[in-house]
């Protein structure tokens, strides 16, 4: 299957190869060079290159390419989710997955790779596994091995790896027992020109981290099931209970885990908890245009609307802008175009908006196109969809556990056509 | 794949080493300083010596550095008897870094691999299963010919196995072991069809993986293991689970006959799918009435639709190719919201997921059109996202969402992104062609596009139009003459290109314009691209033979330039333009149909998706993704017309008996061998405590998959009794160890799958006296075991039973099938759920919404960090 991994960095070197196979020269990668090149923005180079001999398939995350080599057929999102779980994998391990980072621990994540393929098939993807087999880089640990001389792979084959709920492994202790679970939903939505909406869903995910002892069986069930339109599971869920109940039960991962993936059914009309104002206009006469754009609340359910953030490429005729925010702080890169304002908590008293002129270059005609805004918000304690947890049950240990839920909706790709 | 393949390995191995020679030369040379090479030697002779040394961290930091070396393309063969003199190091960690480098360069040197195999072989007799295990995989990607008796052997003893991890290194052995020596095939088939029959689910993507590497076209080792892979098929890990669906449904593809026809009159555009002539449509018909599914094409179709909910985007769309290709199609419905899903994951995965899509969209347009919103363009998207939204869309447009996908367009017409401009403006040449009603409203629109300020756009306007004009017979000449005026100004070779041979096929449309068009072409000829140029002469060609009054001399000045053109093309077009149309004493008879020849009417041409020809692939599929068919691709066969024996299936006592007796002498001694290790080391691991829970307790696992092990894999008659006691002993200590562990768990509560707890109960029980019956004594034990069995094994359980259930049945009724069972509804289910629009019950669950937080029994967290929230009462919910 996968025979050799190449990691690129952005400037194009390669700064890790790993081959499972027979050795794939890297050479290979010229023909990655020559798509990159054509593409010329990162993003739009294809994930499927097809050479001579052999086909590269490639995932671009965290500036890095991660390109496998493949000889013969294989399901193609077979590699692109296993590279990406790769990426997750680092991350899980070294907190961030850059460059550096992984020169840095070129030793755990060599090990690492050694132990997720053999003969390029996935072996061991799961992170509680592979944190057995080889275990993650800390600190205390480098000092710990220093003076013992103990390392940091485990001898043991891990009990996961054999059991049928191989996502926990056996004799877990916690002193606080804790289960905590954060339900975040995601608007994806596309509003027109005039504030209407064109598309708009909802996505959401409930992220569990449970520090719980021993073998919990856990059973989590919601007040409005119905709302939840297409999901998928953290394969500890058993589908036969959701199918029959519409309940959660599961034997949990130990950790912090995705327990569940949910999509809001599309009858349901999403309420859209922000609005924008906006008054962008370029005149073909003088090289100056008007921006004016004010951001605020529509049906929030009495919460505060956080974390909010407009960005907005502009077009390529505008040379600069001179805005003044009534809060908050605004950046304009003359090199890319990009226009971004982080504007904080919107105060629904005292709309926060943004102001002033752009210059635009002179004898340039004016831009087709409005700039496109493209909008970032939280909001806590506020599920949009109405979903709401009912209770959490635990089976199976003795001990009560502290549990914890908390809501929060987000904005996904939430953009605004001017 | 196969021997080419291997060939090609070798080749490529060679070939890096002397590359890896050069560069390992070239790093060092291009600087030219002595210092730096110096200082590179000894870098080396550095590490060596910290090798020989005795202090294990020495050795752990030289083997740090090497790797390291090896990660970033290093050449560190140089190092090799230093660092394989430390394979038998006890540090385990050096250990393994020894094995990495090995793996890494055993391949160029050969002779000293060698030194290293002993240690493996030790390593395979050893009591821990992970270095047994990873003994295994070190060995056998030691990629050195001479050891390949040596792996053969490790191969069929670890395919014996106690551990299911380790067997499953075994079988992935099997692969490495065939891309050295395909020679081993025969043997190592033999590997793989008692690998097949292993009931660990640990062991069977891999054994699936092995045997589409090695023999793809053996359906015949699949057929008794068909329903048990059906079955475990759940609870495989992911990767296993794409591996075994795509096999499955190749293997659905030989064994059933196709269940598309009873539906063939629903659907209208499945005609051409099946390029029907008349007689097998009389067939189709006659088949109709009497088509009624395998049970286990219904099996296969049933096991998979759960893992549509599957966290991992390649197990969703295996699925999906799963029921595309061989489930009826009034099901395959279900497939379009999971793959939709997908859409909101990284970009590689979307990419992926819309070409499918694309393809499916165009035989099926139904499944996705309820979808149609997912697949607006954002402005973030990258291009290719983009442009395949576009062509789902473009393939989802119809009468009645026309209108609200073409203002969508005229949205993305203005894009910044002039490739995606240019790109929506075919497609809404495509969907006039397609969607008649529209045709003028996109004609209009796309004329308005031509006073667009970007050139970019402008040129595509004018090809569509141009396409789109000649489909349309109807004058429009004013729509012509618009384009005439264009020519000043578009530059685009293209474009100019469209225009002018537009007005050529028009000319006798627009008398007046078309001879000043060509006088200005005529001005300006020299310095237009070759396209522009060859348009050129063909409307001069065209003036020359309507209109020669006017046009004699324009057209003699350009056939005069065209004759000393630098492009050869265009010369050779200038001789025969003039032979053709310039009557002379030499010409033949093809010039009297000169004009004939140029304004004959041509054909429209087709606008068509690039993804129509792309379903003879497998979807999912590499060559899908590639639209060629890439090395290794399995051709999906067509449904056969009368489907082979489906007793083959039938998993039966005394059949199986017969096909365990050995046929030929070495499988004689497998079997007998395995069932003497695995007796004696069932012995073993009970009576080895430490190391006996993790084993014992997959064994029991692995049993408890299979109730017909006992009569399956080693029934020879007078073993069996004494056999099936042993394990069952072991069982239920095991067992009994298990409902130690859980005790405190409520016996009641324990399993309520369906939600029908009495009738559960009411099968366990069932259940367990099937058990007893046949392990006679621990009655009273193994009922109370199987009632309070752990919920985590839930699923696992009730196929349990149902393999019971089954066994039951078999004895008495030959031919029931697996599928008979309780929850099996044979009338094909209705898989899309009915989402009324809005049910009483889920008005009640919206009105419940308030947010008022006032009812719900769980805590929330006020705060974000969990510790300081306020903690309302732990564990109320509990109660």
């Amino acid at each position: 299957m996968i025979h050799s991994l190449f990691l690129i960095n952005s400037s194009g070197d390669i700064f890790l190869e790993k081959h499972w196979k027979s050795v794939v020269s890297r050479s290979v990668c010229d023909y990655f060079f020559e798509a990159q090149e054509r593409a010329t923005e990162a993003e739009n180079v294809p994930p499927v290159i097809p050479t001579p001999h052999h086909y590269l398939l490639s995932v671009y995350r965290h500036k890095i390419f991660f390109v496998a080599v493949i000889q013969t057929e294989v399901p193609p999102l077979f590699v692109i989710e296993f590279l990406h779980r790769v990426v997750d994998t680092f991350q899980d391990y070294f907190g961030v997955c850059s460059e550096p980072v992984i020169k840095d621990n070129v030793v755990v994540v060599y090990e690492v790779l050694e132990e997720m393929l053999d003969n390029g098939f996935p072996l061991a993807t799961e992170s509680n596994i592979l944190k057995e087999l080889i275990k993650p880089p800390t600190i205390l640990r480098t000092v710990v091995n220093t003076i013992t001389g103990s390392t940091n792979v485990g001898d043991q084959l891990p009990t996961g790896q054999l059991s049928v709920v191989p996502w926990r492994r056996t004799g877990v202790k916690y002193t606080n027992n804790e289960a905590y679970f954060d339900v975040i939903e995601e608007i994806d939505a596309i509003i027109d020109k005039s504030g209407s909406t064109i598309t708009a869903e909802i996505q959401g995910v409930i992220d569990a981290c449970v520090k719980l002892t021993g073998m919990p069986d856990l059973t989590l069930s919601f007040m409005n099931p119905r709302l939840l339109d297409d999901v998928s599971f953290h394969p500890c869920v058993r589908f036969k209970r959701w199918e029959s109940e519409r309940t959660l039960s599961f034997i949990p991962a130990d950790g912090s885990f995705r327990l569940l993936s949910y999509h809001v059914s599309a009858q349901n009309l999403v309420a859209i908890p922000v609005y924008v104002r906006h008054n962008i206009s370029f005149r073909d006469s003088s090289s100056l245009g008007r921006f004016e754009i004010t951001v605020g609340p529509k049906q929030t359910m009495g919460k505060t609307i956080e974390g909010v953030m407009v960005t907005s490429q502009m077009p390529k005729g505008v040379l600069n802008m001179s805005l003044t925010p009534s809060q908050g702080t605004h950046t304009f890169d003359p090199v890319t175009k990009m226009l971004s304002w982080d504007v904080g908590k919107i105060n629904p008293q005292k709309l926060p908006s943004l102001k002033g002129t752009m210059s635009l270059q002179t004898g340039a005609s004016k831009p087709d196109e409005n700039p496109t805004i493209n909008l970032q918000f939280k909001i806590q304690q506020l599920a949009i969809s109405g979903l709401k947890v009912n209770r959490l049950d635990m089976y199976g240990e003795k001990y009560k556990p502290f549990k914890g839920i908390k809501y929060m909706t987000k904005a996904g790709k939430f953009q605004v056509r001017t | 794949m196969s021997s080419n393949n291997f060939t090609y390995n070798e080749q490529s191995g060679g070939g890096e080493a002397t590359e890896l020679g050069q560069e390992a030369t070239s790093t060092i040379s291009p600087s030219g300083a002595f210092g730096l090479f110096s200082s590179d030697l000894k870098k080396n002779e550095d590490l060596k010596q910290m090798l020989e040394s005795n202090k294990d961290s020495a050795k752990l930091d030289a083997m740090k550095r090497i790797v390291g070396m090896i990660a970033k393309g290093k050449n560190a063969s140089e190092l090799f008897p230093a660092v394989v003199k430390n394979v038998a190091s006890k540090n385990i960690e050096i250990k393994k870094l020894v094995y990495v480098y090995l793996v890494r360069y055993a391949e160029e040197q050969q002779d000293l691999a060698l030194l290293s195999i002993s240690t493996f072989q030790r390593a395979l007799k050893d009591p821990n299963q992970l270095i047994r295990a990873s003994a295994l995989r070190v060995l056998s990607s030691i990629r050195v010919p001479i050891i390949v008796p040596i792996m053969m052997l490790a191969i069929k003893e670890a395919s014996a196995d106690l551990s299911p991890y380790v067997r499953k290194n075994a079988a992935h052995a099997i692969q490495k072991l065939y891309s050295l020596d395909p020679e081993q095939k025969e043997m190592l088939i033999e590997v793989i069809e008692k690998l097949l029959k292993d009931k660990s689910t640990l062991v069977a993507g891999s054994v699936v993986m092995a045997f589409e590497e090695v023999c793809p076209d053996r359906i015949d080792l699949i057929h008794k293991n068909y329903r048990k892979l059906c079955n475990l098929l759940v609870d495989v890990e992911e990767w296993g689970q794409v591996v075994i669906i795509h096999m499955l449904t190749r293997y659905a593809r030989t064994q059933f006959v196709s269940p598309w026809k009873e539906d063939d009159s629903l659907e209208d555009n499945e005609k051409n799918f099946y390029e029907s002539d008349d007689e097998q449509k009389e067939k189709t018909d006659k088949r109709k009435k009497t088509y009624a599914m395998d049970p286990d094409h219904r099996l296969l179709i049933r096991n998979t639709k759960p893992l549509l909910q599957s966290r991992n985007a390649a197990v969703v769309m295996a699925v999906a190719q799963l029921y595309w290709h061989i489930a009826p199609k009034s099901e395959t419905g279900i497939i379009s919201k999971s793959l939709v899903r997908l859409l909101r994951s990284n970009r590689e995965v979307q990419y992926i997921v819309l070409q499918n899509i694309a393809t499916m969209s165009i035989q099926r347009k139904g499944m996705f059109e309820p979808y149609l919103k997912s697949f607006y363009v954002r402005s973030t998207d990258p291009t290719m996202i983009k442009t395949l939204k576009l062509e789902i869309l473009t393939n989802l447009a119809n009468e009645a969402n026309i209108s609200t996908l073409l203002r969508e367009f005229q949205t993305y017409v203005k894009s910044q992104d002039k490739q995606f401009a240019a790109a929506t403006i075919q497609t809404i040449g495509r969907c006039a062609t397609n969607i008649s009603e529209v045709t003028d409203t996109c004609l209009n629109g796309l004329v308005c596009l031509l006073s667009n300020r970007d050139e970019i756009v402008v040129a595509e306007s004018v090809v569509v139009i141009k396409k789109l004009l000649q489909m349309q017979p109807v004058q429009h000449g004013e729509i012509i003459k618009h384009m005439a005026k264009l020519l000043d100004n578009i530059t685009v070779p293209v474009a100019r290109a469209s225009i002018l041979w537009l007005i050529g096929e028009n000319c006798e449309r627009v008398p007046k314009i078309a001879p000043d068009v060509l006088r200005k072409m005529a001005k300006s000829f020299t310095s237009e691209d070759d396209l522009v140029k060859l348009q050129i002469l063909n409307l001069a060609a065209k003036l020359y033979l309507t209109n020669s009054k006017q046009t004699k001399l324009l057209t003699q000045y350009i056939l005069n330039l065209g004759k000393y053109d630098q492009n050869y093309d265009i010369r050779d077009r200038t001789r025969f333009i003039r032979q053709l149309i310039v009557p002379n004493e030499k010409s033949g008879a093809l010039s009297k149909y000169a004009k004939k020849i140029f304004l004959a009417q041509k054909p429209a041409p087709l606008l068509e998706s690039p993804f129509k020809d792309r379903d003879h692939f497998q979807l999912g599929t590499l060559s899908h993704t590639l639209n060629a068919k890439a090395s290794g691709y399995l051709e999906l066969s067509n449904w056969p017309e009368v489907a082979p024996d489906p007793s083959v299936r039938n998993v039966e006592v005394i059949e199986l008996a017969k096909e365990w007796t050995p046929a030929g002498k070495a499988k004689k001694e497998n079997s007998a061998k395995k069932f003497y290790s695995e007796s004696e080391e069932e012995e073993d691991s009970s009576d080895s405590s430490s190391d006996s829970e993790s084993e014992s307790g997959s064994e029991s696992g692995e049993q408890g998959e299979s109730g017909e092990e006992g009569d399956s894999s080693e029934d020879s008659s007078e073993d069996s009794s004494s056999g099936q006691e042993s394990e069952s002993g072991s069982e239920s200590r095991v067992e009994n160890k298990r409902t130690a562990k859980r005790n405190s768990k409520p016996k009641g509560k324990s399993d309520s799958k369906d939600g029908e707890k009495d009738n559960e109960k009411s099968k366990t029980s069932d259940s367990s006296n099937a058990e007893s019956s046949s392990t006679e004594e621990s009655s009273s034990d193994s009922e109370s075991e199987s009632d309070s069995e752990s919920e985590s094994e839930s699923r696992r359980v009730t196929k349990e039973k149902e393999k019971k259930t089954k066994q039951d049945r078999i004895p008495l009724t030959k031919d029931v099938s697996l599928l008979d069972l309780d929850d099996f509804n044979p009338v094909s289910t209705p898989v899309v759920l009915p989402t009324p629009a809005l049910s009483p019950s889920l008005i009640a669950d919206l009105e419940g919404l308030n947010l008022s937080a006032s009812s719900s029994v769980i805590n929330e967290r006020k705060a974000l960090h969990p510790k300081l929230g306020t903690k309302g009462p732990p564990g109320d919910a509990a109660e």
